[in-house]
């Protein structure tokens, strides 16, 4: 991302975010420079598959671990900058859910116990207050306090656990919250109920969102903009909308691709990708995706494609981007492999 | 029906615990023809997993099984373990969703596949190995002859679920069973895991069970799809006409709840409350009744019976979605669906 408004409107502002641990197998490059902004309000969508690096990156905003290098601005500060107390303070407004809510949840605590226990840590009021707010946040993700607010997490549905996670999460009134799969362990009904009750905090509070997941239908669907993250990278980022109706890197037709549709009309998913990710110890030269795209040439394998906008908000790291919008920017070698170009993107601002 | 090669009639399972049994499977029919793929599709606890491995006799003993299922005229149901392990992998084999727990970590893969061919067919160890290698070619591993001797964990997530078809197919099965067997992968893995299984589907002329709780899966892959709810069968029909006509209000609500490119983002997901029943304690009437929409008085009174409709569309519903069927459309009440 790179002109998206003005920094400091801002809510989050990653910028070339590296992080790499060493493994006996030699050092993975888990995340490899990726920017990003998340604006107040927005969700930010990040879809990515085993190994993307895109849990390590949600855990380095939050600097846990600290990315090797590369800023992280959070409401005008820089995480990475920060130590101890200040650290703490800043992080108060920026709150985690991941993908096991019983992982996440101590077995031994009742659901208001491990509610206020965020309200303790950040010494917020006093007891009767924190009570208050506890039954308060239970009735918001649609839980009975009276009922299940004594209850301990081997009592609860997996759909109730994760409610509980989030009641955890938003207890503090953070300002953005970071989701790692949140809701891939539940089944799909319940999956539906809690995405609305996202949706529902979104309005009622005017949380912004980092939402991670591999599933991109499910990533569109609570999104305001998409970025497709690939073996460290971010390959594309744009408004959902426009990522799916005219994806831009081939690996983001891939993905859409792959998506089993249920309408009547929809064929099936098909693979237009061959062989696997390469290993994040050794990522290919150039561009990161050549090895597995239908479109790679030599410059692929020499050069690494810079993230460029090619429609307004949408941008891709690719020298041979798919036709469309590319042929509108008429950029470098993308305008010669683009023979049909489309012309319905013709708001592009040159 | 003829021409079946398995066909299951009214299969219950019972689980005796320490409290009230589990009436996990009730009264599940279905029939699976030479070459078809049939989904059976539900959530958490429907069932869908425990009425297949019922037929394969994978259930603890705990489990009591009564029915009847039928491969190749044969009866399964109350066959002992050794008579039915000649069945298994010869007639009917299993890929399960977690490739990692099923292989042996301490041992190469190709010996896993070699292993396998030996356990049905009486050949020599040369023979059984050059018959993995042909397995590892044949589920479109590249290198077959130098991933024989890796071990498990030097291979991906989707080779590992390759390696797993591989020792399905060992004794090439009429009938392969899929048990979400592509849950755990990504999204393009599960395309490759999913079109490799439809081509060697045609190139051995096997039928495929996919039992997954992803109804758009089963919409993509599968000629027809059984959805189950507590224990039953609850609508079947052709894939294609499943999705366009849906009966069930319950398989509408599992359809509307899907997360689909095409909605709008933001869009609130129609979404219905509470969940599935307590098995050992089962409501009268309807099992779907306390969540259902549609929800009547004759709902919660009588249980409705899974009929065939309309042709090769069966649900079992008095009030479906869409009115009333033409034919044996029980009490033509006004149907209630919008």
């Amino acid at each position: 991302m790179t002109s998206q408004g003005p920094a400091e409107a801002a809510l989050l502002s990653v910028r070339d975010l590296v992080h790499h641990f060493p493994t006996n197998a030699g050092v993975v490059q888990a995340v490899s420079g990726v920017s990003f902004d998340v604006h107040p309000g927005e969700t930010l969508g990040i879809v990515g598959e085993t190994g993307s690096g895109k849990s390590t990156l949600a855990r380095c905003v939050l600097q846990a671990p600290r990315p090797a290098s590369g800023s992280v601005t959070f409401r005008g500060t820089d995480l990475t900058t920060l130590h101890g107390t200040a650290l703490l303070k800043a992080r108060r407004h920026l709150q985690m859910m991941f993908q096991d809510p019983f992982g996440s949840l101590d077995p031994k605590w009742t659901v208001r116990t491990l509610v206020e226990e965020p309200l303790i840590a950040y010494r917020t009021g006093d007891r009767a207050a924190r009570r208050q707010r506890v039954a308060e946040v239970l009735e918001l993700v649609g839980l009975d306090p009276a009922v299940h607010g004594r209850r301990r997490p081997r009592e609860l549905s997996g759909g109730q656990a994760q409610r509980v996670a989030i009641a955890r999460a938003v207890a503090l009134s953070p300002a953005l919250l970071i989701c790692d799969e949140p809701v891939s362990s539940l089944d799909v009904l319940i999956q539906a109920q809690v995405l609305n009750l996202f949706e529902q905090l979104r309005a009622e509070l005017g949380l912004s969102y980092l939402f991670i997941a591999h599933d991109l239908a499910l990533v569109k669907q609570v999104s305001d903009r998409v970025a497709v993250m690939y073996l460290g990278k971010l390959c594309e980022v744009g408004p959902g909308e426009m990522v799916y109706r005219k994806p831009l890197h081939p690996y983001t037709r891939a993905l859409l691709d792959s998506v089993p549709g249920t309408a009547p009309a929809a064929g099936r998913a098909t693979t237009t990708i061959s062989g696997e990710p390469p290993s994040p110890v050794h990522p290919p030269s150039g561009c990161r995706f050549r090895t597995r795209c239908p479109r790679a040439r030599e410059l692929c394998a020499a050069e690494e494609p810079p993230m460029r906008e090619l429609a307004t908000g949408h941008s891709v790291a690719c020298h041979f981007p798919l036709e469309g919008a590319a042929a509108e920017a008429g950029a470098g070698p993308a305008a010669r492999t683009t023979a049909r170009s489309e012309e319905r993107i013709g708001e592009t601002p040159r | 029906m003829t021409g079946a090669l398995l066909d299951v009639e009214d299969l219950k399972v019972t689980f005796a615990g320490r409290g009230r049994p589990v009436r996990a499977v009730d009264g599940v029919s279905y029939s699976v023809h030479p070459a078809q793929t049939l989904a059976v599709v539900g959530e958490s606890g429907s069932g869908k997993t425990v009425s297949c491995r019922a037929v394969m006799g994978l259930l603890p003993q705990t489990a009591v099984t009564t029915g009847s299922a039928r491969f190749a005229g044969t009866q399964l149901i109350g066959l002992t373990d050794e008579q039915l392990r000649r069945h298994r992998g010869a007639d009917i084999a299993m890929v399960f969703q977690d490739p990692t727990r099923s292989l042996n970590p301490t041992m190469r893969v190709g010996g896993q596949i070699a292993e396998a061919v030996r356990a049905h067919r009486p050949v020599s160890r040369p023979q059984a190995r050059e018959q993995a290698v042909d397995l590892l070619r044949l589920v479109r591993i590249p290198l077959p002859e130098r991933r024989f001797d890796e071990y498990p964990h030097q291979l991906s997530g989707g080779m590992r679920q390759r390696v797993m078809i591989a020792i399905a197919l060992a004794c090439r099965p009429r009938l392969l069973i899929a048990d979400e067997a592509t849950t755990a992968l990504d999204v393009t893995t599960q395309a490759q895991i999913m079109e490799l299984l439809l081509e060697l589907q045609a190139e051995l002329g096997m039928a495929l069970m996919l039992i997954s709780h992803d109804l758009a899966l089963a919409a993509s892959y599968a000629d027809d799809v059984i959805v189950m709810y507590a224990g039953r069968v609850v609508e079947q029909a052709p894939a294609s006409r499943l999705f366009s006509r849906v009966r069930m209000p319950y398989t509408q609500a599992l359809l509307e709840a899907i997360p689909r490119l095409e909605r709008p983002a933001h869009a609130p997901l129609p979404v219905i409350g509470g969940r599935p029943p307590d098995l050992s304690a089962l409501p009268a009437g309807c099992p779907f009744a306390p969540r259902c929409r549609h929800a009547a008085d004759d709902c919660r009174a009588t249980e409705p019976p899974l009929a065939e409709h309309e042709p090769g569309h069966s649900w079992a519903c008095w009030h479906p979605v869409g009115g009333p069927a033409g034919r044996l459309a029980p009490g033509n009440a006004s149907g209630g669906a919008a």
